[in-house]
């Protein structure tokens, strides 16, 4: 959109929750940005969600709360909202509309971005196949990550998604190359203490000066979170696409972004979908999501992470759910592991990663990655089932295969998904390990792995 | 008279422009400055209301709309083959040259390259009669595919008063002129242009018969879909809804491949675009791609264009269809497409039914079912095609009592129920075999019996039912432990489980699995038949279970279906052998000693 005059505008017909409506408007378009101005000069941004028949409806991103209908003055800026964008901004905090909260000046602009973005062409794609190794066993081995990939973390009100995910951030390396990389940290409603323990994580590894940060905390405007994650990724494309870098967005807590949505939703009394969200959700989150991968003939990429709480660790709850048809598979943290002590605390059953198949194997990392990987998920399944079984018929009721099982269940947890918060396993160690668990079952049960690799890698019993 | 208006509201997608008293429901529009591409959907006095294919951000009240006259229709013609389509047929690589990495707005593009030049060999003359639909010649689209130029189907008929001769010709070349009495003239080219929303016509529908072979033994051999038929794949998140249908879409033995990716991943269609050049055709040993076309609107592009993919793709099934080829059609995801009606109707103000979905959804899933089938086409010479159209769905939630999976089932003959629990013991494909079914068994059964084997049907019917009894037991199992079982039940646990790894689950991305041949299908289901029937009769004379389960050939026949490639397949009558001789040893202890 062509950038023209503001006009200002008085009439401000209706004020209710997080929208405002104005009367007698002769020029504005859909999606415009706005600048409230209210009677005692306090200054607010605002967006146009609807508009005609000299009315617009504008979305107040910092609460309407203050706003009178007399005495405010809207301006209709004649742009969309728009991100300036430079290398200055590594090493730099911003608020969740993108504006600097680090008490240094603006950055000097190279250029200005549209926040929405534009959806990346299917066909320009580049398809991810880079192996990020994290030096967490668990996401190496069986959940891998890859460049240009969109993982999120599922997890549950009190467990570590920040560890995990500041242990990724520090640790991910693409083996063998030394290509610049930079995080994009977005926190959409989080605590500050949650904040700051990223923040301080980021500055302990060296990495903050390679980082951008944009913070929207509990106490900040909730319609404010509609945008954080939209700047972050505005900035994470320019970083990947414009500067060739490798970018790591991480993005928390995607809950509180749904709740904002449908907070605006329900003012503007829209056709709920499921449990009162609206029914653009999919369309909606998918429009931050699909903001990942790679392009054709460019250097950079854009890697996300987004983590989300599962209200009441409800799986098939909307916000879950929805995300799970977005991304490439997802990292569900479970509550019994957490409860056991073990950290990371990932329930693998229920953990995916849809890109593994393409980065892992012969020439990649080693060619029975994917085979050990399928074998442990169905090990561990089955070990599962045998612990339910001896719940009621105890162990003198398994058959030996089941009770190996069981063992293999326990070394699993134990020596393979459990390590510490700082530990960085290199992926030999990891497949090493993967094969110590294996190795606990006869032979014969390993169906999924070629002979030629059982006959490599299993080690006998002593 | 081409109706112009000028916007008064816009909201999202959805815009309203006065003016329009001469615009005509489903009209295509031109929105606004920059020319956006809409439709029009409701006429409320000279107010049209309209869904616009691409991002509004800053249109505004005033702009003008003009409208086109046309409704929105596809271009056929040789040169679909191979291309990327967004939801309203603009190629994506053409889009890419003018507006680059990201999808811009207002960009014009022709659906398919009208001036490249194909070999034109003209099957009628000067002086022939013909009909609607009738073939005029082929020319070989790509090297797997010979295309024919059809008359459009709506055309009066009339005799052809000047016909081209065998040569070169690019798409405008005009190849016929018919001629009619009172004057009714025209003119034929390569191509022609159809409205998506009504399905192309033919003389008569057939029953389906031949099963689509997919090289997927859980479809194959136990939920089989016809030609011409319909299916659908609900599932989770998770469950492999996305790689059965680009399994489907990579092996099925059908002439031309739609995919349309109705909303869901980016990277998921770049998957294909990467893959399929390179993966080569089990039947003809081509590149995929040379018979595939991908409709591509992803979950991050406008909503509206969404709901248009479903009906560009399955015209252009139906084109290849009228031709006399079989066609499947894979969308990925009817839910998302759903999900574009429901935000539209929203948008209307329409009174929601269920969950908020309009309550249309029904008729108009139906009416997308009912394009598929097997049918004679229209016009010379007589010839036969179908359209075999499969769906995913995504239940919100992975439950399947939500509207759009509940409405769907009514409306298809083939039912994979994806199973969440399957996908998380890393059983694929997940479909449970309990819960789905296919109305095509008895239809297709004589086209195994006469093609592959006569003992298809009761050696996938006495499998079926291990699995069957399996699930029963699985119940005491859960209760009292497997120890509880006598020892011919205990047998079946075991069977059973033999047959969901060697056979049920199957590896899309290992190079030998990924395709399993109905030869080898039936192979691998008689050896674990026999395997019963041998290990049923062992035990009954006294062989103690223990020693059945430590037979070392349980694990070649688990590993078979991925160490033993299609054309080795004869290698299974060997392993056949080797399992005999197992079991002949095991009852007679001496000679076991003897060879340990």
């Amino acid at each position: 959109m062509s950038e023209s005059a503001a006009i200002e505008y008085t009439k401000v017909a209706e004020i209710k929750g997080p929208l405002m409506i104005i009367d007698g408007i002769t020029k504005a378009s859909f999606d415009e940005l706005v600048e409230i101005e209210t009677s005692d000069s306090d200054r607010r941004l605002g967006r146009v969600l609807e508009v005609g028949h000299g009315k617009a409806v504008v979305q107040v991103f910092e609460g309407t709360t203050g706003l009178a209908i007399s005495g405010t003055k809207a301006k209709f800026l004649g742009k969309t909202m728009a991100m300036p964008v430079s290398p200055e901004l590594l090493g730099r905090v911003f608020d969740g509309l993108g504006r600097p909260n680090d008490g240094l000046p603006d950055p000097i602009a190279e250029k200005f971005l549209d926040v929405n973005g534009e959806p990346m062409n299917p066909e320009r794609r580049e398809y991810p196949t880079s192996f990020i190794q994290t030096g967490v066993s668990v996401i190496d081995g069986m959940l891998t990550l890859v460049r240009g990939q969109k993982l999120p973390i599922f997890s549950g009100s009190g467990m570590p998604h920040n560890v995990l995910a500041a242990q990724i951030a520090r640790q991910a390396t693409v083996v063998g190359t030394k290509e610049d990389f930079a995080v994009v940290f977005a926190a959409i409603g989080v605590q500050y203490s949650e904040a700051q323990y990223f923040k301080r994580s980021l500055e302990e590894s060296g990495a903050l000066r390679r980082s951008v940060l944009f913070l929207n905390l509990a106490d900040d405007p909730a319609i404010e979170r509609i945008i954080t994650p939209r700047v972050a990724l505005t900035v994470a494309e320019y970083l990947a696409f414009d500067l060739g870098m490798h970018v790591l967005a991480i993005l928390t807590d995607m809950t509180n972004y749904a709740e904002a949505l449908r907070e605006i939703s329900a003012a503007r009394e829209e056709v709920p979908g499921r449990k009162g969200y609206p029914g653009y959700l999919y369309t909606d989150l998918a429009n931050n999501y699909e903001r990942a991968g790679r392009i054709r003939g460019k250097n950079g990429s854009v890697t996300q992470v987004p983590i989300l709480s599962m209200p009441a660790d409800d799986i098939t709850h909307p916000i879950p759910d929805l995300t799970g048809y977005i991304t490439e598979g997802q990292i569900v943290l479970g509550r019994d592991l957490f409860r056991k002590g073990v950290y990371p605390p990932v329930n693998v059953l229920m953990s995916l990663s849809r890109l593994m198949k393409d980065g892992v194997g012969e020439g990649k990392t080693r060619s029975d990655h994917m085979e050990v990987g399928n074998q442990l998920y169905d090990a561990y399944s089955r070990a599962q089932e045998v612990r339910a079984l001896a719940e009621i018929v105890g162990r003198s009721g398994l058959t030996g295969v089941d009770l190996k099982y069981l063992d293999a269940g326990d070394m699993f947890e134990s020596h393979f998904l459990k390590q510490g918060k700082d530990e960085n396993r290199g992926l030999e160690e990891t497949l090493s390990r993967t094969w110590d668990v294996l190795s606990t079952l006869p032979e014969g049960e390993l169906t999924k792995i070629k002979e030629k690799h059982v006959r490599q890698y299993y080690k006998e019993t002593k | 008279m081409v109706a112009k208006g000028r916007i008064v509201w816009v909201s999202g997608p959805a815009v309203r422009a006065d003016g329009m008293s001469s615009a005509k429901m489903y009209e295509t529009v031109e929105v606004g400055e920059s020319k956006l591409i809409g439709e029009v959907i409701r006429l409320t006095g000279d107010v049209a209301f309209i869904q616009v294919y691409e991002t509004t951000s800053g249109l505004k009240p005033g702009e003008p709309v003009v409208g086109t006259g046309q409704p929105l229709s596809v271009t056929l013609g040789p040169g679909i083959i191979g291309q990327i389509y967004d939801g309203i047929q603009r190629p994506l690589s053409e889009m890419a040259k003018k507006s680059g990495d990201f999808i811009g707005r207002g960009i014009e593009t022709t659906p398919i390259d009208l001036k490249k030049k194909y070999k034109f060999v003209p099957t009628v003359k000067k002086g022939d009669n013909i009909t609607g639909g009738s073939i005029l010649g082929t020319v070989d689209e790509t090297p797997l595919l010979t295309h024919s130029i059809l008359v459009p189907p709506n055309h009066r008929g009339g005799m052809i008063s000047n016909m081209i001769g065998e040569g070169e010709y690019d798409l405008e070349q005009v190849l016929a002129e018919t001629q009619k009495d009172g004057g009714y003239h025209t003119e034929l080219k390569m191509y022609h242009k159809w409205p998506v929303r009504h399905a192309r016509p033919y003389t008569e529908r057939y029953d389906p018969t031949v099963p689509l072979v997919t090289g997927q033994r859980i479809i194959d051999t136990y939920f089989p879909i016809a030609k011409g038929g319909t299916g659908a794949i609900p599932g989770g998140f998770g469950t492999g809804k996305t790689v059965t249908l680009h399994q489907i879409a990579k092996w099925a033995d059908s002439k031309v491949v739609v995919y349309i990716g109705c909303g869901e991943r980016g990277n998921e269609m770049t998957e294909v675009l990467v893959e399929f050049p390179h993966l080569l055709d089990p039947h003809s040993g081509r590149p995929l791609m040379e018979r595939t076309v991908l409709v591509a609107n992803t979950s991050n592009m406008p909503v509206a264009a969404r709901e248009a993919s479903i009906y560009t793709g399955v015209t252009i099934a139906e084109y290849y269809r009228d031709m006399g080829l079989d066609t499947v059609l894979v969308a990925d995801s009817t839910s998302r497409w759903a999900e574009a009606l429901r935000e539209m109707s929203g948008r209307l103000e329409e009174m929601p039914a269920e969950e908020g979905y309009p309550s249309y959804l029904a008729s108009r899933l139906a009416e997308f079912y009912e394009r598929a089938g097997r049918v004679r086409s229209l016009g010379l010479p007589e010839r036969s095609g179908s359209v075999t159209l499969i769906g995913a769905v995504s239940p919100s939630g992975a439950d399947f009592t939500e509207p759009v999976t509940t409405h769907t089932i009514r409306f298809i003959k083939t039912f994979w129920a994806l199973d969440t629990r399957l996908a998380y013991s890393r059983h694929y494909p997940s479909i449970n075999w309990m819960q789905s079914y296919s109305g095509y068994l008895e239809d297709v059964a004589k086209w195994w019996k006469e093609n592959v084997s006569s003992e298809w049907f009761e050696l996938r019917a006495e499998s079926y039912q291990i699995l069957q009894r399996e699930d029963t037991l699985k119940e005491i199992v859960r209760l009292l432990g497997p120890e509880a079982l006598p020892d011919e039940e205990k047998l079946i646990l075991e069977v059973a489980r033999m047959i969901k790894i060697g056979i049920l689950q199957q590896n899309s991305f290992d190079k030998v699995d990924t395709y399993c041949s109905p030869q080898k299908q039936v192979k691998l289901v008689k050896l674990m038949v026999r395997f019963y029937k041998e290990a049923l009769k062992a035990l009954r004379e006294g062989t103690p279970l223990a020693d059945i389960r430590a037979m070392p050939v349980i694990s070649s026949l688990l590993k078979a279906k991925f160490e033993i490639p299609d054309e080795e397949v004869q290698r299974l009558d060997g392993l056949e052998n080797g399992m005999i001789e197992q079991f002949k040893k095991l009852q007679n202890k001496e000679e076991v000693k003897v060879v340990v």
